[in-house]
């Protein structure tokens, strides 16, 4: 229904007369192996405007910038510049097109000079080939200038502070004189005074007449620089328009609208006694006086920004990075837990976000991946017994419904979601009283995803209490009783199943006003 | 690989336990290859001199490898779980003149090992710390020791030499169990036992493959990885003791360049029995078999006059060859597919 509002309305400059878009893609499809990451989308970008692309994690956002700068192909669709079709076979065809973008995390050479950064891979020559090192000082500085940065570019990288490392950043984009410049979250590690300065280079860029694809999830700085909007979700466009043509309660429907009931399990918890109470758990730089109580049987869900600090407070929690202030509680006594080992011994375990490093340990079979942190139990007196550890993993795949060749194949061969399976069935082997899942069904396929929250309903049910990190709105709101919303290392508000909205989440989550605590 | 010899027809599916017999793993493993390799060169060495099937001459080429295998099998643990000790010749070097200078203190027999096997300890203790307690990279921190450990041995011993060695003190080196068996092989035989066992066997030998295939994994399983590591150091540093205490009593006495350059031969040995030089995979047995390759091949080329330079070379182009060969193999069979 949504989908007919792009391109409804036409953009006209100042003086009244239509502008055409620099940059347009149209019918944009893109799938991976068991995701269509994005579905027959349309974007259009528009010279001297800023363009906000609004979306949930995992709408697309990522994979339309991608495209956009030539690190993935589109399946199907078209990119036009100027009208005229085009086509991005690698990052190079992008940047010469005239696309550039300045990522979150830009990667950047810590040992080389600002200067070397900002034109590594396109130095100014000299007659001889060589690079010419006057040339490109001059230019940097020049570049430095124009974004309003007080850098010498012989400075070494490494000495900068973080904001000014993003100024590099940004200087090294424009070094490429492009016409479509695409900043991706450029804010999100940025410090106020520091987000000020980001803002008028973007209006300087604006007045330079660049095309501005801006990505963020600040609802304040969306309505304050954008001119337009785009909002993806799940991977399709459900909506574009006129910044002034719409208020944030809008925005942020489009954003979560979605039925929320379609495929997570029906519950009727039945919450036992209080397992884990936190207090007051704080860390230097991550998180600070977070606190809450987790009773048996229960699913809390921990939503927020990425960076807001969860996965950072979960570690903690299970003993890999250490508080500075602040206690648990479990079971009316006080643990304390400085290493994941003895988390895992008061029944504290943790799926990790990252299951490529943290989770799974590529390289051993399936049924070793399993019986790691239980092999006191399977072993005796310090010896294997592998038909133990055999029927240990045989028991759990089992339950998880695995689809594997062979307990002994390596557990780096399949896929995502039945990796995910295996460290699940990693810890439950454990026999936890508390299992954090960080992330439980990010990058898994729909089918791996469904039996994940079956199966947590079934723990949940089973007495286990689980705390759920998740960045998915219909995730939170299908599995969770309770929400905790987290943002920047703080608890911003506490939902009970009631008062759980999407847009509540969302409104906690961006910290805009009148949120109910 | 839905229908397996398990499925008779249940309707609930399950995954069997193994895709591959262990008899079948071991047609395609390493293992057997180079069992093939040490078959050759021992045929080989056998047509090419009539000394070398000689009882009494093989027992003399086992000297060749026993005291490196007895290191190679700590070297090998170690290097599965991602680190690794380049100062162990050098560790040697410093518990010999340790033992030398306790012998000259009037130190006896059994004081002598205990100081041995005490440097090592110590020595593999300091490396433990710096990789474990100070996070620095093992590589950097061993060849800073390997420097240290030696120097020390050079300041104290200049260029004199430690003798006189109680004559109980060579039965380590030069003492035979039965007939032709000496005391070494049997000890190269029992220490090549207990560490299969503990690499294969143990709780902490799974544990060394976890670390080894994936530390920062490991560590979000519970696993004290700084723990492991340092008994790894540890255990390297007392198996250097005990080679130290060997070949000190076989040779009777103690130089600062004692075993120099032992360090390669020692991980070309654990490399070469299929142990990765990145981490997370080899064996035992492997480098059980590795040990007698390189012991054949050295002693064989010694029957024919082969200068140890061209020895060296010869080990050198070995273990470019073992390492390479899988790869191109690799490679031709994807280009054949292909």
């Amino acid at each position: 229904m949504l989908a007919n509002m792009q391109g409804v309305s036409e953009v006209h400059s100042q003086s009244g007369e239509k502008i055409e878009p620099l940059l347009s893609l149209t019918g944009i499809s893109k799938s991976f192996p068991g995701v269509k990451a994005l579905s027959d989308v349309s974007l259009e970008l528009y010279p001297g405007r800023v363009t906000a692309l609004v979306g949930e994690n995992g709408a697309g956002k990522s994979t339309i910038v991608k495209i956009l700068t030539g690190i993935y192909q589109p399946d199907e669709g078209e990119i036009s510049i100027d009208g005229r079709p085009v086509t991005f076979s690698t990052a190079q065809d992008a940047g010469e097109a005239g696309v550039t973008a300045i990522h979150q995390e830009t990667v950047l050479f810590d040992d080389l000079s600002v200067a070397e950064n900002i034109f590594i891979g396109h130095a100014p020559k000299t007659r001889f080939g060589l690079i010419d090192r006057a040339a490109m000082a001059e230019k940097a500085r020049a570049l430095l200038e124009r974004v309003g940065a007080q850098i010498d570019p012989a400075v070494t990288l490494r000495d900068l502070g973080i904001a000014n490392k993003h100024l590099v950043a940004i200087a090294r984009a424009l070094s490429i004189d492009a016409k479509i410049v695409i900043m991706d979250e450029p804010t999100a590690s940025l410090s106020h005074k520091e987000i000020e300065e980001t803002y008028e280079l973007v209006e300087r860029l604006k007045a330079e007449g660049k095309a501005i694809l801006f990505i963020s999830h600040k609802f304040d700085e969306i309505f304050r620089i954008a001119d337009r909007y785009t909002v993806f979700r799940d991977g399709q466009m459900v909506g574009a328009g006129r910044i002034d043509d719409i208020n944030e309660r809008e925005l942020v429907k489009l954003m979560v609208g979605r039925s929320v009931d379609q495929v997570f399990p029906n519950r009727s918890p039945q919450l036992g006694e209080e397992v884990l109470r936190v207090v007051g758990y704080s860390h230097p730089t991550e998180f600070e006086d977070i606190g809450f109580t987790l009773r048996k049987g229960e699913i809390l869900g921990f939503y927020g920004l990425v960076g807001a600090g969860r996965s950072e407070f979960m570690q903690a929690l299970f003993g890999i990075t250490r508080p500075s202030k602040g206690a648990i509680r479990i079971d009316d006594e006080i643990a304390v837990i400085r290493d994941p080992n003895a988390a895992i011994r008061h029944g504290i375990v943790y799926v990790p976000e990252d299951r490529g490093t943290q989770g799974a340990i590529k390289g051993l079979p399936i049924f070793q991946n399993i019986s790691l942190p239980s092999l006191k139990e399977t072993s005796k007196n310090g010896f294997l017994r592998l038909a133990e550890e055999f029927r240990l993993a045989r028991d759990y795949t089992q339950r998880l419904d695995l689809r594997a060749a062979a307990l002994d194949q390596d557990i780096g061969e399949l896929s995502g979601g039945n990796q995910q399976k295996v460290v699940i069935a990693k810890w439950l082997a454990t026999k936890p009283r508390v299992i954090i899942l960080d992330e439980p069904t990010k990058g898994i396929d729909i089918g791996s995803k469904a039996a994940v929250h079956e199966f947590m309903a079934e723990l949940a049910a089973e007495g286990l209490a689980v705390i759920m990190v998740s960045s998915e709105i219909p995730e939170v709101l299908g599995m969770s009783d309770r929400v905790i919303v987290m943002r920047e290392g703080r608890i911003a508000a506490e939902f009970n199943r009631e008062e759980m909205t999407p847009e509540h989440l969302v409104r906690a989550a961006a910290g805009i006003a009148e949120v109910r605590t | 690989m839905s229908v397996t010899a398990n499925e008779t027809g249940s309707i609930e599916r399950q995954i069997p336990d193994r895709l591959k017999s262990p008899a079948q793993r071991f047609l395609a493993s390493w293992e057997l290859l180079l069992l093939g390799v040490a078959v050759a060169v021992f045929t080989l060495n056998s047509f090419a001199s009539p000394y070398f099937l000689d009882a009494w001459n093989l027992s003399d080429a086992t000297y060749n490898f026993t005291e490196k295998a007895m290191i190679a099998f700590a070297m090998a643990l170690l290097i599965i779980s991602g680190e690794i000790d380049l100062s162990v010749a050098s560790i040697i070097a410093l518990a010999s003149t340790a033992m030398g200078f306790a012998v000259q203190m009037g130190a006896d027999t059994s004081v002598l090992i205990l100081v041995g096997v005490g440097v090592g300890l110590l020595c593999g203790a300091f490396n433990g710390v710096l990789v474990t307690g100070l996070g620095l990279p093992s590589i950097v921190v061993t060849i800073g020791t390997m420097s240290l450990f030696r120097g020390i041995s050079y300041i104290v011993l200049g260029d004199k030499a430690y003798t006189g060695y109680p004559s109980s003190f060579a039965f380590f080196g030069q003492g035979y169990v039965w007939w032709v068996v000496s005391f070494e092989f049997v000890l190269f035989v029992l220490f090549a036992i207990f560490f299969a066992i503990v690499l294969h066997r143990t709780s902490f030998g799974r544990l060394v493959y976890a670390i080894g295939n994936n530390p920062v994994g490991a560590l979000f399983s519970g696993i004290q990885v700084a723990r492991v590591k340092f008994v790894l150091f540890l255990l390297t540093g007392a198996m250097s003791g005990v080679a130290a205490i060997c070949l000190t009593s076989r040779l009777g006495a103690t130089r600062p360049s004692i075993a120099f350059g032992w360090e390669l031969e020692v991980v070309t040995m654990v490399v070469l029995g299929g142990v990765s030089i990145l981490g997370g995979a080899g064996s035992i047995p492997g480098v059980v078999i590795a040990a007698f390759v390189m012991g054949m091949v050295t002693f064989g080329f010694g029957l024919l006059n082969v200068p140890g330079i061209v020895m060296s070379i010869f080990i050198g182009l070995l273990l470019i060859a073992v390492i390479a060969l899988p790869r191109i193999a690799r490679q031709v069979l994807a280009r054949g597919r292909g």
